[in-house]
């Protein structure tokens, strides 16, 4: 294992002081427990907006913390869900009164710790909705899996309901809105190698030199099959297939496409992937009016890309394009 | 007395329960290595490495715990758990061991059928928490047997001693179980038939606690 790290236990610690120490003017980092909440909170009247999740997804979620987006974010230790105690504080230390959107990726240590913390704040008498991100097309959604697995899509909703948090729409009113992008929204996502794990100090998984993984979780976890490396056209219609076919996007549908790193892909490869996904949705009549290029949930070291289409609105549209000033996502302000 | 006249327990005494707590942190550094291999073929490569940071916590808890109540003891070893560990195991282990601890609320020792129904309602917690039956390749594959066997054992009329030895052996057999098994519950469940042929990490922490606590008081027995 070769990293720029100093020792295993001291990653997420160090990385939290390194973006307090960046980014005083739109965060405040609380440690023990650990949790990042912008440098204004609590914004009164304004309904707050808390995520989280295992650290490793880099700018994901401590980068999306800021006017625009996520009032707090917890992150658990590498790959592993926060604890009830952090999302509790973050929670606590966020709301402004009007209550507190919990978004949850579609992990069972994620909602199972969310529920507890969820449970807690509503014992103290605070407000909260919790929303669950499940968009990853890789995985069968049935009564034998845990569902599927909650990604890109996530760093489009903490967008869209972060702007609508930010115009004073209520509680409910935001939650909704997060929902309505978790419906619209699809995923999937594929790499070429391994990510390594700190702690583990060995790559997650072997792959071979001229294979790829497809399907692929943003932790390394398989995803539907392993084969050979095929031209970057053959690979995204692949996957764009199994997105654009999951909703399913229709002919004349105008989307948001998201390409996203998973860590290890240079941004000159994605610009590769998406001049094939533009020509993939315009050989199908499906119209990009927004995008996103660019590695804003990783999965640590991970060469490979994911993509994501969310079928916009009018109103989706405008919540996108709202001011967003945090570390990780920035425009408008 | 906590020994019976015959010899083995009748009740296994308070500092046996911390003993029995200390040699599960151990354990679980131990095989620290061995669970998250199992996790890595399976699930996110951390079982190992999270149970050892959160039963490291619980030790550090274990002097400033008032002695003579095990139920407040298993109670603070279930807090430590959920506020150190994240991921799944925090939730589920902190669970069965708050449950636990709520079993056996005020208990200056433990008998058999306070471990018995200790082990019931921590059972039917991490059930409620993780919503997953038996088969789903979790956990509860190895607790649910060995709840079975220790009640069955005890119903029998074994000593203590035995039925915690018969109580981890259904334990491992069930865990033993879980390799054939499609998982439904959990990050394993989204390789579908690809987790088949994989011993589950969680069961086996959980073998791994009732092995412990067998070999932390059954060989313990006067």
């Amino acid at each position: 294992m070769k990293k720029l790290i100093n020792k295993p236990e001291d990653v997420v610690t160090e990385a939290l002081q390194g973006i307090a120490a960046a980014h005083p003017d739109l965060v405040r980092v609380h440690t023990n427990p650990n949790f990042i909440v912008r440098a204004d909170a609590p914004v009164q009247g304004k309904a707050a907006l808390v995520s989280g999740g295992g650290s490793g997804h880099e700018p994901m979620h401590g980068g999306f913390v800021g006017m625009g987006m996520l009032d707090a974010a917890c992150p658990g230790e590498v790959f592993t869900s926060p604890t009830p105690d952090q999302m509790l504080e973050a929670t606590k230390a966020v709301n402004g009164g009007a209550g507190v959107v919990h978004i949850v990726k579609n992990y069972t240590g994620d909602v199972m710790n969310f529920d507890m913390a969820a449970e807690m704040a509503r014992g103290e008498g605070i407000e909260v909705e919790s929303v669950l991100v499940d968009d990853d097309v890789a995985v069968q959604d049935s009564l034998y899996t845990a569902g599927r697995r909650g990604v890109g899509t996530t760093v489009l909703m903490e967008k869209i309901a972060g702007a609508a948090a930010e115009e004073r729409r209520a509680l409910k009113e935001v939650a909704e809105i997060a929902r309505h992008v978790n419906a619209n929204g699809r995923s999937m996502g594929m790499a070429l190698t391994s990510c390594t794990v700190p702690a583990a100090g060995k790559p997650t998984f072997e792959i071979g030199e001229d294979e790829m993984e497809i399907g692929i979780g943003i932790h390394g976890e398989p995803g539907r099959t392993r084969m050979k490396l095929k031209p970057v056209g053959e690979i995204v219609e692949m996957m764009a297939v199994a997105v654009v076919e999951d909703i399913p996007y229709n002919k004349g549908d105008e989307v948001l496409a998201f390409v996203n790193g998973m860590g290890g892909t240079p941004l000159i490869e994605l610009y590769v992937v998406y001049n094939e996904v533009n020509k993939f949705l315009e050989g199908r009549g499906i119209k990009i009016t927004r995008n996103l290029v660019g590695s804003y949930i990783t999965s640590l070291e991970m060469a490979g890309f994911s993509i994501t289409l969310l079928k916009l609105d009018d109103e989706l549209t405008k919540l996108w394009d709202a001011p967003v000033k945090t570390p990780g996502l920035r425009w408008g302000a | 007395m906590p020994a019976s006249e015959e010899g083995g327990w009748v009740s296994v005494p308070y500092d046996q329960v911390v003993q029995f707590v200390r040699a599960f942190a151990k354990v679980v550094t131990e095989n620290r290595e061995y669970l998250t291999d199992l996790d890595s073929a399976i699930g996110d490569a951390d079982h190992g490495i999270n149970m050892e940071r959160g039963m490291s916590a619980a030790l550090s808890k274990l002097d400033g715990v008032p002695e003579g109540d095990v139920g407040n003891l298993f109670k603070t070893v279930g807090m430590t758990l959920v506020s150190t560990v994240g991921g799944a195991g925090g939730p589920l282990y902190g669970t069965l061991f708050i449950q636990m601890g709520m079993a056996v609320a005020g208990k200056p020792e433990l008998s058999s059928q306070d471990w018995a129904e200790a082990l019931t309602k921590g059972l039917q917690g991490v059930v409620m928490r993780g919503k997953a039956e038996p088969g789903d390749k979790t956990m509860v594959d190895a607790l649910t047997p060995a709840r079975d066997a220790l009640k069955e054992a005890l119903d029998e009329g074994a000593s203590f001693g035995d039925a915690l030895r018969r109580s981890a052996a259904a334990a491992e057999e069930g865990m033993k179980q879980t390799i054939p098994l499609v998982a439904r519950k959990g990050r394993a469940s989204y390789l579908g038939e690809r987790s088949a042929g994989h011993q589950d990490p969680g069961a086996t922490s959980s073998y791994l606690l009732l092995k412990t606590a067998a070999g932390t008081w059954a060989d313990a027995e006067p």
